[in-house]
């Protein structure tokens, strides 16, 4: 269980991206409060997925606007699919367990 | 009662059309499938489009994984079967898993078959590294990624796929050989003469070098490959091989498990493995009556009845095989084929046309006056007819010329109301009239949305033409227009008029406000047009939500393949000064900038800028930003004009900075690029921008709109011609304003002008002929007033974290230095 920082670090329905243990895990804060993390990378080619938009269900990532589910990790189209971890709110403070 | 557990190896056309034909008759099971490949299902006849670049991946996909979590499938994806344990019931997957069923399907298909060539291999890692095969997204997804670094290719197989390959390579490196061991290509399919034919076409009329009779024996090069050498000494040079010599049903895994395997599985007429009640086998990996088939038609036949049985709906159901006939265009070519290539007995009647100048080949074949055989190439016009004949065994015309031509009278479409139901309309995917019929009946009234819902036409799309025909009939007359291609976005279902309407009678003045009032559900996809156009609604009165908008307008610059950004400070109409380029020069230094690089807009671009670094960045330049990120006015090109060229006989430098003085910034449904040009000579490129502007003799200004020259090329249609420098100015906010609130979004003005027509246009813009210019003059006069400099934005970031880093750690492609 890992403290990311914050809530606050993320603008609602933005992402931001966080080193945990030399992984880039890409948290996003959606706009009902709740968030969401996957890994930062995008498996296409590499574009940073937090600076990608999002709605309740997918990000898009901003290269080639390619898009993943933010529950399950899945491709919406085509692509690899991408690491989901479990990511919650608590107090204020986001709470990243692996 | 526990639902019986059906469990599919393969995850191909064949597993996934099964499982579909199980559901649509009401098959109650529990259903697993097994896929090697770490996809959902796609359409694999389709990823030679997708090596042509006429199809994007996204667009073969047949069922995304939502399908399988909608039908409550258990899919694992990229996990392939070792083994099968009959006596237990239970299936081995790669992933260490072990899965019981009680009815198994095997649909494992086909790879791709490597003939054993020197040099196709190296010892230990797989494929040479420029060799590849041709089967799967991942395989075409490789090949397109090295192609398009080298020069020359060689394509061996000339089969439908070596051709399709070879055609699709064309698009992504300059030269294309293909080579064939047998005679003539597609010898399966065509006799020497059709064969000899359609190499003709393929070599003229697309550039490939056919080499026939050619046996590679050898692939050349140690690291990188060097080129291939045939059996006759030949070398032929080239640095990508790809392999389209065949495929090979995968039965290993059948073979291992103990069923019958012979060319394929062994399957009886209910598609049941030889011996075995509860295993069943479908598609290319099946053996049926001796034959194995590599086309897609026989496979829909085996996926019905194999449903009919293992669900009961028929259990009388029986496969007898299928009459195979192929039509389609290979690489471009018309081909259509069945039955036998020529005649083999005595008394079989031959007609045979030829007019090789057309690249035109035509054969029947009759016994008995039956049709066995047909042969089209480069004209298709009568396959519809002939598969029709030969398949149901129809009587024959008297005038057997009538099967090859159609003689007299014009060329009868047939009537789509005279089609029995059961027509199959799409053979790419196995969808009859009744069932186009049924789905427009279901409710859905439009040609693209029944395509989407039946698949029609989503193959080889040949038969969108009549695809539609059928949904007009169907509808009594003409099919509904799809008004979701007239959405401004996808996500808020109205046309830009009404969600403009709209938007000011309920005063929404934020992104997620239209969501909420008009468009149900937040849409990723849809965020960056809706703020765009609320911020010309409102102006100063739009509530700037931050995550609708793209990362660009973010951080105002432009994200780059590796996730840095470009910085290109405001240069109007590409003019500067040394004291500007001094500082430019000195920023660039100080930051170690990888690439300065002057712009198509004539300005300065410095790229491989880290998002965190961007405030410093423009701190130290002082410069306003050039916009180049946005979907917004950017620049104004200019030539030397009056001043300086002795050609020039307006000012043209200082029109154009005048202009983008005044219409910096300004955001709208897409780019807007501008000139002016000093004459007609167009240095600066005036007839092929958004809105270009060209000094004629006599003090006169031209102005064109509507122009393009990227991958689209248009030169702009005149609006109009003017006297005064003052007047340019004004059209062009006019012009600018129209095409604001009219445009859709990301339609560019060489799409939006001849859309609405440059005569209406001009009668808005030019002559006032709706009484709206002054509207439109004042509304572009508040956007104008609006101005502010986005790189000011930089002592505090505007959220938390806006320059933050999102930069993965893992080495990626970079910009490259340069000294």
């Amino acid at each position: 269980m890992r403290t990311l920082g914050s809530v606050g670090d993320i603008p609602l329905g933005e992402g931001r991206t966080f080193a945990v243990d030399g992984e880039m895990i890409a948290v996003f804060r959606l706009r009902d409060g709740s968030v969401r993390a996957l890994s930062a990378v995008c498996p296409h080619q590499g574009g940073p997925l937090a600076d990608g938009q999002i709605d309740m269900k997918q990000v898009v990532c901003p290269l080639h606007l390619y898009s993943w589910d933010l529950a399950t990790g899945c491709s919406l189209s085509g692509q690899e699919a991408v690491s989901v971890y479990p990511v919650r709110v608590d107090n204020d403070q986001l709470i990243l367990e692996m | 009662m526990i639902k019986q557990r059906l469990v599919v190896i393969g995850n191909g056309m064949a597993g996934a059309r099964t499982v579909e034909e199980i559901l649509a008759r009401g098959g109650d099971f529990d259903i697993t499938m097994f896929g090697d490949e770490p996809y959902g299902n796609y359409n694999r006849i389709m990823l030679s489009n997708v090596l042509a670049g006429v199809e994007d991946e996204s667009g073969i996909f047949l069922n995304d994984l939502n399908w399988y979590a909608d039908n409550g499938i258990t899919l694992h994806a990229g996990v392939r079967v070792d083994r099968i344990d009959r006596r237990r019931r239970t299936v081995h997957g790669s992933d260490g898993s072990e899965t019981a069923y009680d009815k198994l399907v095997i649909a494992t298909g086909s790879s791709a078959f490597v003939p054993p060539i020197k040099g196709a291999h190296v010892p230990g890692r797989g494929y040479h590294q420029g060799v590849f095969v041709f089967r799967t997204l991942d395989d075409t997804r490789a090949m397109i990624r090295y192609a398009r670094e080298h020069e020359r290719a060689v394509v061996i197989g000339g089969g439908l796929l070596g051709l399709e390959a070879a055609r699709g390579l064309q698009n992504h490196l300059g030269h294309v050989t293909l080579v064939h061991a047998m005679g003539h290509l597609m010898n399966t399919q065509l006799n020497e003469r059709a064969g000899r034919t359609l190499q003709a076409t393929i070599e003229q009329k697309l550039g490939i070098d056919v080499v026939v009779d050619g046996m590679t024996t050898e692939i050349l090069g140690k690291h990188a490959v060097t080129g291939v050498k045939l059996a006759d000494r030949r070398v032929i040079d080239c640095d990508v091989v790809v392999m389209a010599a065949g495929i090979r049903p995968n039965s290993q895994l059948a073979a291992d498990s103990g069923l019958v395997v012979e060319r394929g599985v062994v399957v009886d007429d209910q598609m049941r493995a030889a011996g075995e009640d509860d295993i069943y086998v479908v598609g290319e990996c099946a053996q049926h009556r001796g034959e194995v088939y590599g086309l897609v038609a026989p496979l829909w036949d085996q996926a019905k009845v194999l449903a009919d049985h293992v669900t009961g709906a028929n259990a009388a159901a029986a496969y007898e095989g299928s009459q195979v006939s192929t039509k389609l265009k290979v690489a471009g070519v018309d081909v259509a084929a069945m039955g036998l290539q020529s005649p083999e007995h005595e008394d079989d009647e031959l007609l045979e046309f030829a007019e090789p100048k057309r690249g035109v080949y035509k054969n029947v074949i009759i016994r008995d006056d039956r049709l066995v055989g047909a042969t089209l190439v480069g004209d298709n016009s009568k396959a519809l007819a002939l598969i029709k004949a030969f398949e149901k065994g129809l009587p024959l015309p008297e005038d057997r010329a009538a099967l090859l031509f159609d003689l007299g009278g014009p060329a009868a479409e047939e009537s789509v109301a005279d089609m029995p139901d059961d027509e199959q309309v799409c053979n790419c995917n196995g969808v009859s009239k009744g069932a186009l019929r049924s789905c427009v009946d279901a409710g859905c009234k439009t040609v693209s949305g029944v395509m989407d819902k039946t698949r029609a036409g989503k193959g080889c799309g040949t038969c969108k033409p009549l695809v539609q025909r059928i949904v007009d009939w169907a509808n009594g007359g003409e099919a509904e227009e799809d008004s979701a291609a007239s959405y401004y976005v996808p996500g808020v279902p109205m046309p830009k008029p009404e969600l403009m309407d709209a938007i000011r009678l309920y005063e929404l003045r934020s992104v997620s406000s239209v969501f909420a009032k008009l468009g149900g559900e937040e849409d990723a996809k849809s965020k960056m047009g809706l703020a765009s156009l609320l911020k010309m609604i409102w102006g100063a009165e739009y509530v700037d939500e931050r995550d609708a908008r793209f990362i660009n307008d973010r951080v105002h610059a432009n994200i780059q393949r590796d996730g840095t950004f470009s910085v290109v400070p405001q240069m109007k109409g590409g003019v500067t000064t040394p004291a500007n380029l001094r500082r430019i020069a000195e920023v660039a230094e100080r930051h170690g900038v990888p690439m300065v690089k002057l712009t198509g807009g004539q300005r300065i671009d410095l790229l491989g800028i880290p998002k965190e670094k961007l405030p410093q960045i423009w701190a130290e330049l002082d410069m306003p930003s050039g916009y180049a990120y946005a979907k917004s006015f950017r620049t104004v090109k200019t030539c030397v004009g009056s001043d300086f060229c002795r050609f020039g006989v307006g000012d043209s430098t200082a029109l154009g900075i005048a202009i983008e003085e005044r219409y910096q910034g300004i955001e709208g449904p897409g780019k807007m690029k501008l000139a002016v040009t000093g004459c007609p000579r167009n240095c600066a490129e005036a007839y092929v921008k958004d809105l270009g502007v060209v000094a004629i003799d006599g003090g006169k200004w031209e102005i064109y709109v509507g122009g393009a020259a990227g991958a689209h090329v248009r030169k702009g249609d005149l609006l109009a011609t003017v006297g005064s420098a003052d007047e340019v100015i004004t059209l062009t906010g006019r012009f600018l304003q129209y095409y604001r609130e009219n445009g859709n979004w990301l339609e560019r003005t060489y799409a939006w002008v001849p859309r609405v027509g440059i005569e209406k246009i001009r009668a808005v813009v030019v002559d006032d002929a709706e009484g709206i210019a002054a509207d439109l003059d004042a509304r572009m006069a508040a956007a104008v007033g609006a101005y502010k400099d986005p790189w000011k934005e930089r002592a505090e970031p505007a959220t938390p974290g806006q320059f933050r880093t999102s930069l993965p750690l893992t080495v990626l492609p970079q910009v490259p230095v340069r000294a």
